[in-house]
């Protein structure tokens, strides 16, 4: 019987390989994160003196003890606050459309496969088609308005993507169930399919959303101005955002600034993770309840 | 179709009045059902007779199922799905183009395979299909009946509000049979709805059936000759996507008039 279970140099030698398969892949683990530590400790320890209340409430100024991310701080939101506005509606409809009532015939094959495709154009494209159809098609000019249609043109393939996943994920049986009722497509859509999806399409916007808020080209593009010493007052408005005030800062050469480029790097990446942490806190809600 | 005239005495329209279609709800003629270039159901004739438990038996993949969900339109979601013949319900041909198929269902309704209910509270489960369809009834006392008939009431009327998914699997299936009666259906259509369940449950749902044959019209597809011996009234027996036999249930289990539905009855294959 101990024959059977003797450990043979063939056995001793596959169980190495598992082990040495298992560090390789704990050690790039580790090395993503320990770059990602090193990043945030050296933006940290550059910005964080910088980092107060006047920092927040301030406009920017030339002199760096004066500057703030005011005008940025409210561009950004407006931006974001409009994007929402036009794209979640739209973006969430054509979802819907696609999985809830198309056809599987050619041309909506074609529309599914290049809003796939539309999710991996660069940014800087939509930059380019959003100066030539908001800012100089429409007159928009550099306003709000037309950042917010650019921004909403680029997340929209991302929304439609994840809240079609959010809506396959949904059993069939619940849908059979409700047309067995006697439910229109839309009565089920409506009480069975949207609310079981709602988690994943809130947390698909969510993401969609730290997209938007840390997208930078386009908003260049678009000539989404560099200094602005007011506060947007309405979608026409010129704007900033963080992440253009941020560039800014960071290509003067006065050391001052480069270390208020930090501290704005603080804040963005701040705003990137609770909104990423409230996408998560709402999945964990929604699974908490399935169960 | 109906003549404006009150003349009775000349209306040539006898086919209505055949009848064996007054005492039959349902009804197929010479239908074929495909999906894509596959033959699923073959010229299959038969009438379902009104208040009646009508049971389908048959080996895997005879086209049982298919047949059922052509009663209530539920095919119309299968891509590539197309019918020909006729399936009428009064005689009235259920896929004419003026036929609203949500409409059908209302009237026709469904027991799944699988039970399933919908992830909102129990009594939300049973007042749905009469909400939606603007029902006038009062929807408590509508919930209530249609537990009681499904015979769930007294192990949930304490939590009304709880989910659905909360229960048994044969209360969740009971909780279906209640969602369906609340509709105030004429027929109810089963596909195989005890395959999910164990021997008591099952058990408990054959005897709701039998509460239910003097209200309803049921036509149950099933797996267990067992179950459709001891349910049914008739019984239609399909092979290869062909009706081969349908008659009364003791004839079709004691007498078969075909030798493929004797060896299928006595277990002899499928």
């Amino acid at each position: 019987m101990s024959n059977l279970l003797e450990i043979t140099p063939e056995l001793r030698h596959r169980r190495r390989k598992s082990t040495a398969f298992r560090y390789v892949c704990m050690s790039v683990t580790w090395m993503s994160v320990v770059l990602l530590v090193l990043l945030l400790a050296h933006v940290t320890k550059a910005g964080i003196d910088w980092l107060d209340w006047q920092f927040l409430t301030s406009f920017p100024s030339r002199f760096p003890e004066k500057a703030g991310l005011k005008s940025a701080l409210l561009g950004s939101t407006w931006l974001i606050g409009l994007t929402a506005a036009f794209s979640i509606p739209i973006g969430v409809a054509a979802a819907i459309y696609l999985e809830e009532y198309a056809q599987k015939n050619r041309l909506n094959e074609f529309i599914e496969v290049n809003v796939t495709n539309l999710a991996g154009v660069p940014s800087i494209v939509y930059g380019i088609l959003g100066l030539a159809i908001f800012v100089r098609g429409m007159g928009l000019g550099r306003s709000l308005l037309a950042g917010a249609l650019t921004m909403s043109l680029l997340i929209l393939p991302v929304i439609i993507l994840a809240s079609r996943e959010a809506i396959r994920a949904v059993p069939n049986s619940i849908r059979q169930a409700a047309f067995a009722l006697g439910a229109t497509r839309w009565q089920t859509t409506r009480h069975h399919v949207l609310p079981a999806a709602l988690p994943g399409i809130l947390t698909g916007v969510i993401l969609a959303m730290s997209r938007a808020i840390g997208e930078t080209a386009p908003m260049v593009m678009i000539g989404a101005a560099a200094y602005v010493a007011f506060m947007p007052e309405s979608p026409m408005s010129d704007f900033t955002t963080l992440p253009i005030q941020i560039y800014n800062w960071a290509k003067r050469p006065k050391e001052e600034f480069q270390q208020l480029a930090a501290a704005g790097i603080i804040v963005l990446l701040v705003a990137l993770l609770l909104m990423n942490a409230t996408a998560i806190v709402i999945r964990n809600m929604s699974q908490k309840k399935g169960a | 179709m109906n003549a404006k005239t009150t003349a009775p005495t000349d209306a040539p329209e006898a086919e209505s009045k055949d009848p064996q279609n007054s005492s039959s709800i349902l009804e197929a003629v010479d239908l074929s059902i495909r999906y894509g270039t596959k033959v699923a159901v073959s010229d299959v004739s038969l009438q379902v007779p009104e208040k009646k438990i009508t049971a389908i038996i048959g080996p895997s993949g005879c086209g049982k199922s298919t047949l059922l969900r052509t009663f209530n339109r539920m095919n119309d979601f299968v891509p590539g799905c197309t019918i020909s013949g006729r399936a009428l319900y009064r005689g009235i041909d259920l896929f004419a183009p003026d036929i609203d198929p949500v409409e059908i269902r209302r009237r026709i309704g469904m027991v799944f395979q699988k039970p399933n209910p919908f992830p909102k509270t129990i009594a939300k489960n049973v007042s749905w299909g009469p909400a939606i369809n603007k029902s006038s009834e009062n929807l408590t006392e509508l919930v209530e009946e249609s537990l009681k008939r499904a015979a769930l009431w007294d192990e949930v009327k304490d939590r009304l509000n709880d989910s659905a998914l909360g229960l048994s699997g044969g209360q969740q299936q009971r909780l279906c049979i209640a969602r369906t009666l609340a509709m105030r259906p004429e027929v109810i259509l089963m596909d195989e709805p005890c395959s999910a369940l164990d021997p008591v449950s099952t058990a408990r749902i054959e005897d709701l059936l039998f509460e239910l044959k003097s209200r309803y019209t049921i036509v149950i597809v099933t797996h267990n000759m067992q179950q459709a011996a001891r349910v049914s009234q008739y019984t239609a027996f399909m092979d290869m996507g062909r009706l081969v036999e349908f008659g009364e249930t003791d004839q079709i289990f004691t007498r078969p008039n075909d030798k493929r539905t004797e060896d299928y009855v006595s277990g002899r294959f499928g």
